[in-house]
């Protein structure tokens, strides 16, 4: 066990660190949300996780997603798992470059206990969603993160005890309502919370 | 017919579907999740689900931005 992990037990127990440290995360798009999310499960002790996206990261995206500068250019997934192993070299974080579509969707996330759905098109979080609704994994997803301010729009929606969606279900990226951080990632921080509440919860399940 | 369309009472023909409604209330099929009366259909299922008075429907639409 590194010190990273060491000083994580400061701040959990044991019995609490041993079910986050067992847990396999699956992310569909390593974009504002998935990448945000990430290295928030990361940072919390969650050591298997799985990315899956297609993309190539670009200047337009560092408002936002967890990158830097020098990485423009350079597959999105595969320099994610740098930045998540930078803060904790003994996680294990498979990095696929794919794109997700109905005909490979259920085969990418099958043994993992949770799926966060992390993408930015409509159609794709409908499609995850509907893959994995009845697979009986923790599924969480987002809805309606644009723009700026009045944050507390971003609520927490409880669809099943194992479903969620994250923010205001309206707010559509558009000219006058762009993707910005902040919002971002509140609604990617939500994420990680519904699972981190999800993997420590007793037989009651998430409480909100 | 009245339903319960996300928390608004709403006036349908009788005897419609999930699938009618969809296209009724002009919802774009790509984009959303519906729940009838607490359990979430598949996409296969929204033609077959058929809707009686006082049913509670929930639709969900997915809006971009990731």
């Amino acid at each position: 066990m590194n010190a990273f992990e060491q000083a994580l037990e400061r701040y959990l127990k044991p019995e609490q660190l041993e079910r986050i440290r067992k847990t396999k995360i699956g992310i569909a798009g390593g974009g504002g949300l998935g990448s945000n999310c990430a290295h928030l499960l990361i940072r919390t002790g969650f050591r298997y996780i799985r990315i899956v996206d297609f993309d190539v990261l670009d200047y337009s995206n560092l408002n936002r997603q967890f990158y830097f500068l020098g990485q423009v250019g350079s597959a999105k997934v595969a320099e994610l798992k740098k930045n998540l192993l930078a803060i904790n070299p003994d996680a294990i974080i498979e990095a696929i470059e794919a794109r997700i579509e109905a005909e490979n969707a259920a085969g990418l996330f099958a043994d993992c206990d949770v799926v966060v759905e992390a993408f930015d098109r409509p159609e794709y979080k409908k499609m995850i969603i509907e893959t994995y609704l009845n697979t009986g994994k923790f599924l969480v997803a987002a809805s309606g993160l644009a723009g700026w301010g009045d944050s507390d729009r971003i609520k927490i929606h409880r669809i099943r005890d194992n479903f969620f969606i994250v923010g205001d279900l309206k707010s559509a990226i558009g000219p006058d309502c762009p993707p910005l951080a902040p919002c971002v990632q509140i609604a990617a921080a939500k994420q990680a919370d519904l699972v981190l509440s999800y993997v420590l919860a007793g037989k009651e399940g998430v409480q909100l | 017919m009245q339903i319960w369309m996300n928390g608004k009472e709403q006036d349908v023909p009788p005897e419609l579907t999930v699938a009618e409604l969809v296209a009724v209330k002009k919802f774009n099929v790509d984009t959303i999740i519906i729940e009838h009366n607490g359990i979430i259909l598949t996409r296969d299922a929204w033609a077959t689900s058929l809707l009686r008075q006082g049913d509670r429907v929930e639709i969900v639409t997915f809006v971009g931005g990731g």
